[in-house]
Order: C-alpha cells, then structure tokens, then sequence
C-alpha cells in the first residue's frame, strides 16, 4: 500500500472536566493556547461562570463518597493516578515541550507530578494517626482531636502546568476533599490531559473538576460561592490575594497561600499541606474518673 | 353546587392521534434552550414556589415531620420578605388531619393521596372507603393511583369506572389522576390514558407517584399538555395538570413552565392548573432567589433541611 503524505492530522479537543465528564463550555466560547513562539496550538474552552457553578455542584454532589471512603482506599486510588501518569508520560513530556518547556525540564516535571502522587498516597492514612490528639483535661472527659476535610476546595492552580498543579491537588485529595481547579490561564493543555488520567484511574466523577478560563472573570464567583468551603491559592500577586480573603468572608472560607515558585524542592511536599485543607474536631467524652478514683491500675 | 351525573365509559374516548416519539422529544428540547432574561426568570421562581405541592409520602412521615413541612409550606425563607407560601401540601390520609390543623387559616390546600396509594393493588371499596376517610379528615385535593395493571390489560371501563366512582367520592375535593406513566410503557398508552382519565373526570392530570423511574418527563408532560389542550378545544373546560418526581431544580422547573405557556397559553399559568410535585424542588428555586438577590452563588446548608 501506497504511504500517504498528506494525512490530515486529528487534532484533540481540550474540553472542560466537570463530574466526571468532559463537556464544553456551556457557553461556547474558547481561547486559544500557544506555544512558546506564540503559534497556536489548540483551541481550549473559555468556561464561564455556569460552568464553575456546575463544577461546584458536581463537587459538593462527590464529597460525602470521597471523603468517608476508607483512607487506606483513597491512598491506593492516589497511586493508581501515578500509574497512569507514569504509562502516560511520554504525552506529558511531549505536550511540556510544545508549551516551552526544554526536553530535560518537562522530564524532571514530569517525574516530579508521578513521584509527588507517589509520596501523598503514602500519606492518605496515615496523617490523621501523626496529627490526631488525645489531649489532656482535668475533668472526667475523654477529649481527642481528629482531622476532618473541609470540604469542596477550590484552587486556583499555579503556572507550573503538572507538578505544581498536582502538589496542589495531592494533598487536597489526600485528605478527602473534593477540588474544583482553574487551570493557569498560560499553560492549561497539561490539566486537561491530567483530567484524562484521573478519569482513568479509579477517581470518582466529581472529586476532581477542572476548568480552563479566565482567571479575572470566574475568581470572583468561585471566592463568592456559598458552597466552597476553602480556596488554595499559589501565586505571589497579593492584590488578588488580598481580594480573594475579603470575597472569602460570606461564608467564612478558609483561603490557603502556597507561595510556591519552584514546586521541585523537598518543602513542597509535606503531611502539613494535608494538615492546611483540614479542619480539627475536639470531642469531649464522658467518662468515668478513674485517675481520681485513686486506684494505681 | 351543580350535581354531577357519573360519567359513562365509552370506547370512542380512546381515540386519539398516534404520538410522534422522536417530534415529541425534538419539540420538549427546544423548550429547554430559551433565553430566559433575569426579571422573568425571578417571576418564573415566584411562579413555580407558589405551584409546589410540597410532598411527603413515606413510609417514615410522623406527625412531627408532616408540621414541620406545613411550617416550612408557610415560612419557605423568612429572610426575604414577601415570598409566597406553595400550593399544597400533599401526604398520606392518615396525615391530612395534622396538616389541615397546621395550615388552618393559611390558603395552603392539603392534598392526599388515596385509593392504595402507589400501587392501587386494592379493590374499589376499599378504595372508596379511602377516598372518603381523606375528604372527611379535611383534604382539598385528593390524589388518586389509576389500576396500571388493568389499563395495560385493556379493562379499559374497568379504570374508567374507577375514577368515575373515585370523583363521586371527592365531592368538593378536586381530583388529580395518577397516570404513573413510568409503568405504562410509551408515549401512546400516555395519551391514552390521560384522555380516558380527563373524560371520566379528573380535575387534574399527574404524571407520577414519585416512587418509579421514570417519573416526569418533559416528553410524557407534553404529551399529557397536548390531551389537555385538545379537550380544551373540544369542549371548552380546562383540566390541570401535575408533573411530579424528579423536578429537583429550578431550572428544570422553568423547562417546564416554558413548556406549559406555549403548549396551553398563560390561562394554565397558575396553581390552579398546573403543579409541581416535589420535595427538594423548593429549596433549589430558593437558592435561586437567594442568588439573584444577593450576586453570589448558594449552599444547602443555609437552607432548611427537607
């Protein structure tokens, strides 16, 4: 058979990913995504404001199964992403490098996201036993402290296209929360391609939602939404920081500052990143006194 | 009050058009890709609160829950003034007395289900005797099941009669027919049914008891509308119509409110014709208030728990 030349080459379509599916924009928009020389590459969804509404819902709709899911569980669907990933690499690498990223750089990218999977899936259950209390009080009650996610989280992911928006995420979903991402604006092809390995990898449909849009446009909608219980913010403009923390105050959100600018060093992994998208329970329980009872048992 | 003689079956009532499943269901998608500005879609949310039948219909209703619902039936958000209360209440007849004391004074009518409710696996006297306990305790409105069983057998008198002696039965109250169209298996057997169901005297249509799925669709409320229209043009009395089960959010709702005023025209826009069966529906349509009113999305948890 004869080779053909000129093959018309099948261009993929970057959607959004939004409760497990991956459906386009409700509005119809899109933008388009560049390669370093500022070519195009693709054409990306523009979402809009429904569609992080839709996002949150399917969020909130995911987090009672997520989070009340075994830990240990939650641990092994965490390393089934970096299998996938892993077996996906050369995609990642490739689709780095036509973001700008030099051959040696996306590899160390690359790794970085599947070994950042890695070392969070570890931590899945183990956490709660390291920052769980029993703590002291001087009245007949047994008081302890357990960690509890806070909820749907919604980051605003950083311009590291994969591993910093996966350093994000991993301890998010360590510790049982359900995410709703806006992609960096400049490099978004990577989260799509990343929702595509989450929906392959065993992560129920809605615990991870990600969106590419306009940072200026849906910030405040996400910030103002009711129904998001924290905001994960990793970049150094304090304007919008500071914004984000007044437009959190409607329902009292808790907002998280990961100042990250190179998310390859050893401090961007940390069990005290789970710790920060949690919320700490105290129970006071009854007892009997037994220490005053004066018995040396 | 004028008496009514009972209807008399009549095999001719059948006849009706074939349906069109595929036309259906283009024409109910276009209803659904209306642009809706936002000073119509806040009286559409009006709108639709005022139509909930705000139902309870479980094995679990206590006394407590049913005042509790009727509480939340008169104070739907009381952080916002002026919101108005929903239709009905609908719930069980072993239940229509503690609702009736609980709504006593308000405009809120009580509905409740009878006739073996939602299989209607019983025999006419006992479904009779049922029908009767309801209206005697205080019910406004009275839901009855049709015998899907014997409509698929083709007794078609047989549920004919049944509704015709169940509307005998009402009295005052005003009757809604089950058509539990998730059993009846096509678009056809709807149209069929809701034709028998309108000649032997309901005063409403529904579509479902909420307990099978499918329950209402925009395509069985369609073809529902269309029976309903045509026995307008043939007779010139109008008939209400229910959707009910699955109509969880506002926007659904809006669908569906879309769908009546170019199917039967603004004079069915109004609880007195048409209602929604729902439980979680009214807090989604508050939540929707809530948002246009204060510029940001909402959360469940600022509502009340159904």
């Amino acid at each position: 058979m004869k080779k053909s030349t000129n093959r018309i080459s099948v261009l993929k379509t970057y959607k959004l990913y939004i409760g497990g599916q991956f459906p386009r924009t409700e509005s119809g928009r899109s933008f388009a995504a560049l390669d370093a020389k500022g070519n195009k590459i693709a054409n990306l969804c523009l979402a809009s404001r429904k569609d992080s509404r839709e996002a949150i819902v399917a969020a909130r709709a995911a987090l009672g199964g997520w989070s009340q899911r075994a830990a240990s569980n939650r641990g092994q669907i965490l390393y089934r992403i970096a299998e996938m990933l892993e077996a996906r690499k050369d995609q990642f690498i490739a689709e780095l490098q036509l973001q700008g990223l030099s051959r040696s750089a996306a590899l160390l990218e690359t790794n970085g996201a599947i070994d950042r999977w890695i070392y969070y899936a570890g931590w899945c259950d183990k956490f709660q036993a390291l920052f769980s209390t029993v703590n002291p009080v001087a009245s007949s009650h047994y008081n302890f402290s357990v960690c509890e996610p806070m909820g749907v989280v919604a980051i605003f992911a950083p311009a590291s296209p994969l591993l910093g928006l996966v350093s994000v995420l991993a301890p998010c979903l360590a510790g049982g929360n359900t995410a709703v991402v806006l992609a960096d604006e400049t490099k978004s092809l990577c989260s799509i391609s990343l929702a595509e390995v989450l929906n392959s990898s065993d992560v129920p449909g809605g615990v991870v939602n990600i969106l590419t849009g306009s940072k200026t446009e849906l910030l405040p909608w996400i910030a103002e939404h009711r129904d998001v219980n924290a905001l994960a913010y990793t970049q150094r403009d304090h304007t919008t920081l500071s914004s984000l923390k007044t437009k959190a105050t409607g329902n009292l959100k808790r907002v998280i500052h990961w100042p990250f600018t190179d998310w390859s060093v050893n401090k961007a992994q940390s069990p005290h990143l789970i710790m920060d998208l949690q919320e700490i329970k105290t129970t006071w329980h009854p007892i009997q006194q037994i220490a005053g009872s004066g018995a040396s048992y | 009050m004028k008496k009514l003689l009972p209807a008399v079956y009549n095999p001719l009532l059948l006849a009706g058009p074939a349906i069109d499943q595929t036309g259906v269901e283009e024409r109910t998608t276009r209803f659904t890709k209306r642009s809706i500005k936002a000073a119509s879609k806040m009286q559409g949310l009006l709108l639709t609160l005022r139509m909930i039948d705000l139902t309870t219909l479980e094995g679990k209703d206590s006394v407590g829950k049913v005042e509790q619902l009727c509480y939340k039936a008169l104070h739907l958000h009381d952080i916002f003034e002026g919101l108005p209360t929903v239709a009905a209440i609908c719930v069980y007849p072993s239940h229509v007395h503690t609702a009736k004391k609980a709504l006593l004074g308000s405009s809120v009518k009580v509905a409740s289900v009878a006739t073996a409710f939602p299989s209607g696996q019983s025999n006419l006297p006992i479904k009779l005797e049922e029908t009767r306990f309801a209206v005697e305790e205080g019910a406004d409105e009275i839901d009855m099941v049709i015998s899907r069983g014997k409509f698929l057998a083709g007794e078609y008198a047989y549920v004919f009669d049944e509704i015709a002696a169940i509307k005998t039965a009402c009295g005052a109250a005003r009757l809604k027919v089950i058509l539990e169209t998730g059993e009846l298996g096509s678009l056809d057997e709807v149209r069929k049914a809701s034709q028998l169901a309108i000649a032997a005297g309901a005063d409403f249509i529904k579509t479902s008891t909420g307990k099978i799925q499918p329950a209402a669709t925009l395509p069985v409320t369609l073809v529902m509308l269309e029976t309903i229209r045509d026995h307008y043009y043939k007779t010139g009395t109008m008939v209400g119509m229910k959707p009910a089960g699955g109509i969880s959010t506002s926007k659904l709702a809006l669908h569906y409110l879309v769908m009546l005023n170019e199917t039967l025209g603004a004079d069915w826009m109004d609880p007195h014709w048409f209602r929604f069966g729902a439980s979680s529906l009214a807090n989604n349509v508050l939540m929707q208030i809530a948002k246009e009113k204060e510029g940001c999305y909402q959360s469940a948890n600022y509502f009340s728990v159904d």
